[in-house]
């Protein structure tokens, strides 16, 4: 069997019309017990705070970060700009570690 | 908004007090037996039979009983845990109780068929062994021939099936010249997450010692590679590193402390706070035949033993490390120095390290004798080459 068919072979890098999804393998949880939400991912436990909870719960391969930051600005009364680069920010920290899918937007 | 991090060992004891010592992950060794024959396995010199394994019931409801106590992530291994023909009544238990999935492979038993089924029960992440990159000397590594191939095939079937994949490469002095290539293989594989698991010196691995260890130059070398590689591949693959304990200033905090974090059933049902914790003789280990998996947690003896920073020495008491490393390992502190409350000889502030240290340097540079293969009774046997 030949391998390289699911080989990545360059960092993705979010930016605002990325189509962010969780995957199959990362299960984002409220953990009763410890009264706080987990992020369940290979070897790793996360605990993301409350408007990264927000922000994973609208990442469902539909909304793009653009979408995303304007729903957040939104209900924290916040400036957009200033909440997309903080979202796009933690997206790629969490897609550098391999538990988010980007949802790159088709390259023409 | 902050980063999301992940979550500190002494968090998770943090947050709640009233499950405030729910550990986090549950390590199942459902059999001993493999098809492979490592010389560094982690496994007990004296494995357990096949007669005196749990039986499908009894390793449902250690599953059921680890999603009620509060545990996050269970780690099926063994030995080779596809050589249970009731895996899939295993995991469908453990999917069911919450757990988050985990299957250590070395992936040679393991049909395409099989495998999709496993994704189809819920099956998150499949950790995968490699031995070597160079197939030959994987195959005397492991007294197992055509191994590498058949682990390509299960790497590209977990990927299709969309599970995570890691790749396990345990390091020594006989594949560390490889270190780079077999995270490009991690790559080449579509693993997200490889771990460049240098041996740690416990039961066949301390047998074998002699045939393991590398020298601190050949292990500074593979270090400077993995830190290279991590700037080259940054989100392309995550590699950790366990490092060899044996060049270290400070211990590891094993298992982030003693029944802090983790616990470990094994194909019997003893409960061990670690999987070589049996090495330290006078400890004895209840059953989940008969004593629920929770109270054996909180309250079993072995548990309490170590747990927490009251039973260390005067050395360790003192140290502003305490909360760090917990004083390093206490099966290597008892096997060493033959008292579990030592220092661990890792820590350079043990008297014995440089005794121990200088152990590494001289058997890393001796010809190193031939593997005690992993088998029942350990004969020593040589596979091909030399």
């Amino acid at each position: 069997m030949t391998i390289g068919q699911y080989a990545k072979r360059e960092r993705t890098m979010i930016t605002g019309d990325c189509r962010p999804s969780i995957p199959r393998f990362v299960k984002m949880r409220h953990d009763a017990g410890r009264g706080r939400w987990i992020l369940l991912a290979p070897e790793r436990v996360f605990n993301p705070d409350e408007i990264a909870v927000a922000v994973l719960q609208k990442c469902d391969g539909e909304r793009s970060v653009a979408d995303i930051a304007a729903i957040l600005a939104d209900d924290y009364k916040a400036p957009a700009d200033l909440i997309l680069k903080d979202i796009i920010d933690m997206l790629q920290d969490l897609s550098d570690k391999g538990v988010l899918n980007a949802g790159e937007p088709t390259k023409s | 908004m902050n980063e999301v991090t992940p979550v500190e060992q002494s968090d998770v004891a943090a947050v709640d007090p009233s499950c405030a010592r729910a550990p986090v992950g549950m390590l199942c060794e459902l059999t001993h037996r493999c098809p492979l024959q490592c010389p560094y396995c982690s496994n007990p010199t004296d494995l357990d039979r096949v007669a005196s394994e749990l039986t499908t019931a009894e390793w449902q409801s250690v599953m059921r009983q680890a999603g009620e106590l509060g545990i996050l992530q269970v780690h099926l291994s063994g030995g080779e845990p596809t050589v249970r023909k009731d895996l899939e009544e295993i995991l469908e238990a453990a999917v069911k109780a919450g757990l988050y999935t985990n299957l250590i492979s070395a992936g040679v038993t393991i049909t395409r068929e099989r495998l999709m089924k496993f994704a189809e029960i819920g099956l998150d992440h499949v950790q995968l062994s490699i031995q070597d990159v160079d197939s030959d000397n994987a195959d005397r590594i492991s007294a197992y021939k055509g191994g590498l191939a058949k682990k390509i095939e299960v790497s590209q079937w977990t990927k299709e099936a969309g599970m995570a994949l890691t790749i396990n490469a345990p390091i020594h002095r006989q594949n560390i010249h490889n270190v780079p290539r077999m995270i490009e293989f991690a790559i080449e594989c579509g693993a997200g997450r490889i771990e460049i698991a240098h041996v740690q010196y416990y039961a066949w691995a301390l047998l074998n010692r002699g045939s393991l260890m590398p020298t601190r130059e050949s292990f500074m070398t593979a270090a400077k590679q993995v830190e290279h590689a991590r700037e080259k591949y940054k989100g392309i693959i995550v590699i950790d590193m366990v490092v060899p304990d044996y060049y270290a200033k400070f211990p590891k905090p094993c298992m982030g402390g003693w029944a802090k974090q983790i616990l470990n059933v094994t194909p019997q049902g003893r409960v061990l706070p670690c999987h070589a914790a049996e090495s330290i003789t006078h400890l004895t280990f209840d059953n989940v035949k008969d004593r629920p998996l929770a109270d054996i947690w909180l309250n079993g003896e072995a548990f309490n033993k170590y747990r927490g920073t009251e039973w260390m020495n005067e050395t360790c008491r003192t140290c502003p490390r305490k909360e760090i490393d917990f004083g390093g390992c206490r099966c290597q502190a008892f096997a060493l120095t033959g008292d579990a409350t030592n220092t661990d000889p890792a820590c350079s502030l043990s008297p014995m390290h440089e005794e121990w240290a200088k152990v590494a340097e001289v058997e890393s540079h001796s010809t190193p004798p031939e593997f005690v293969y992993r088998r029942v009774g350990g004969a020593k046997v040589t596979v091909g080459g030399t």
